[in-house]
């Protein structure tokens, strides 16, 4: 039980540290990838999901979370090789391939830091949509004091 | 009106040039040329308000109006107007274009788009000024 615990909270720190909840320089997003993977939601941090699940979202983009978000071949494969250098081996493939299913999204965003119905309010509309109260999620900017609800 | 020698010049330059005319936009004239038919904006307008299997149409995001700003149905994200009567960057870019067409086609009808229907949809969305 000790070793979990120890496991979940390096996993929480490694997670923290790097997406600059505490403060750190941010890891800039190759061009490609930050153009093409913002056409729809924020280009999220490599950061977010480790590297064997970024493999199996790049390998789907015509089946990405329901909808079809391909890209050329070469694009494909420039952002995927990108991503392997880019993300780290830590934690697992959340549920669903979803990072608002992982462990540490869970812990940060638990009833106990959101409650329940402001994920119902028009101005969030989804766990998805970082920057609805991380106002410079699209920067890479998710340090916690800079965070502003809407109502 | 009489016949001067300008006159009879600017007639024939007309008459050899107007069937060739091509619609301001290349990535239209290409998929003419590939197909040598015809496209009109009302099937194109149709084809956009057409909801598929996904319970999703062309203005689930655009809004019924190409000259509107849409808004992503899912993710809420902004998305410029389609018509390049408010945004000139629209349609200028074959592969962007392309990519568009593949992505949400199979998203609104379930399938790719045929030429004469992306023809029909830009000649649509290029005649709302």
């Amino acid at each position: 039980m000790q070793v979990i615990k120890l496991f979940a909270f390096s996993v929480l720190v490694a997670v923290g540290t790097t997406a600059l909840a505490d403060g750190g320089a941010v890891t800039p997003l190759l061009p490609k990838m930050e153009q093409e993977c913002s056409s729809c939601h924020i280009a999220y941090r490599p950061n977010f999901l480790p590297r064997a699940a970024w493999k199996q979202v790049m390998a789907t983009l015509n089946k990405h979370y329901g909808t079809d978000a391909s890209l050329s071949d070469a694009d494909t494969a420039e952002i995927a090789a990108w991503l392997e250098k880019t993300a780290l081996d830590v934690g697992e493939v959340p549920p669903n391939l979803r990072i608002t299913e992982s462990f540490w999204f869970k812990r940060k965003h638990g009833t106990n830091h959101v409650k329940a119905e402001v994920w119902q309010r028009a101005s969030i509309k989804s766990r998805s949509n970082c920057q609805a109260c991380h106002v410079d999620a699209a920067k890479g900017d998710f340090n916690e004091h800079k965070i502003r609800i809407p109502g | 009106m009489k016949l001067t020698l300008t006159t009879i010049s600017a007639v024939a330059t007309l008459a050899v040039t107007l069937p060739f005319a091509a619609s301001a936009n290349p990535i239209l004239d290409g998929y003419k040329a590939e197909i040598k038919g015809t496209f009109t904006a009302a099937a194109g307008e149709k084809l956009y308000k057409t909801v598929g299997p996904n319970q999703l149409s062309c203005s689930s995001c655009h809004t019924d109006s190409p000259k509107s700003a849409g808004k992503h149905a899912k993710t809420n994200k902004a998305i410029d107007p389609l018509a390049p009567s408010v945004n000139p960057k629209r349609f200028t870019d074959v592969a962007t274009v392309e990519k568009w067409f593949k992505r949400n086609c199979n998203d609104a009808l379930g399938r790719a788009c045929t030429t004469q229907e992306k023809g029909d949809f830009m000649t649509y969305v290029l005649s709302v000024k």
